[in-house]
């Protein structure tokens, strides 16, 4: 199933709706990438708010995913991230991994990436 | 009482165990966040299936003991085993290149946690929870 990547402005969304495989996870970030590069995106946004499971396969891509978004030229926020699935990245240990700007939703995480281009 | 068997090879596995396991989770009555720590560790161990044999099976039942009630899940496969088992449950062990947490990141969501393993054999972790 592809995913699909929608551009606004300069801005690409992508809304995660269902639980993906380790390997559809890889293909996605693959083809965010490449949609990055292709248009000069400078956001990039990730709703992750259908997600009820983020686990420590998911965590790693979403991380790998935007650092080499920002070696693109590209800043990511994640947004929709469920409480409890706050809490369980937590205990988890995740503290030690965790380094990608998070919005509680799609709106404030436009609104960051609109502010840091105000600039 | 209820037990489900989930084989395991492949990644898509994964989510049909973790699946299971929260359907089994909501209907022995625990809460949304219990339900998501328990996913969520079924999740790792799944996966660690996945990565480390080529076949596993993960098995989720609802337990007793006394009037407490709560969920197991035993997950075994037939890959080369452990080594070095507390090196394993240190954080940030790995050698498959991830994270190095799965394990233990499993055994933190869970109220209760053991693991036996034979090199060359295979690799058997049991994790429980209570309702509270």
């Amino acid at each position: 199933m592809k995913i699909p990547i929608l551009k606004m402005e300069d801005i690409l969304i992508v809304t995660i709706q269902s639980e993906l495989t380790d390997r559809e996870i890889e293909e996605l970030s693959h083809d965010i990438l490449d949609m990055i590069n292709k248009v000069g995106a400078e956001g990039l946004i990730i709703d992750i708010t259908a997600l009820k499971v983020v686990d420590s396969f998911m965590a790693r891509s979403l991380n790998a995913i935007a650092n080499a978004a920002t070696l693109l030229g590209s800043e990511t926020v994640v947004v929709g991230i469920q409480p409890a699935v706050a809490l369980t990245l937590v205990e988890l240990g995740l503290r030690i991994s965790w380094g990608v700007k998070t919005a509680l939703n799609l709106e404030k995480g436009l609104e960051i990436l609109r502010k840091k281009k105000d600039k | 009482m209820d037990e489900q068997t989930i084989e395991v090879r492949r990644d898509i596995d994964v989510i049909l165990a973790r699946n299971v396991g929260r359907k089994m989770a909501n209907e022995i009555g625990f809460g949304e966040l219990d339900q998501t720590r328990i996913t969520t560790a079924i999740s790792e161990l799944a996966r660690n299936i996945v990565i480390h044999a080529n076949r596993g099976k993960v098995v989720i039942r609802e337990i007793q003991k006394g009037d407490r009630r709560g969920i197991e899940v035993v997950c075994t496969d037939d890959g080369p085993g452990i080594e070095d088992i507390e090196a394993a449950l240190r954080d940030g062990y790995t050698t498959a290149g991830g994270l190095g947490i799965g394990m233990t990141g499993a055994k933190r969501l869970m109220d209760e946690f053991h693991v036996e393993s034979v090199v060359g054999v295979g690799t058997t972790v049991i994790v429980k929870k209570w309702l509270r």
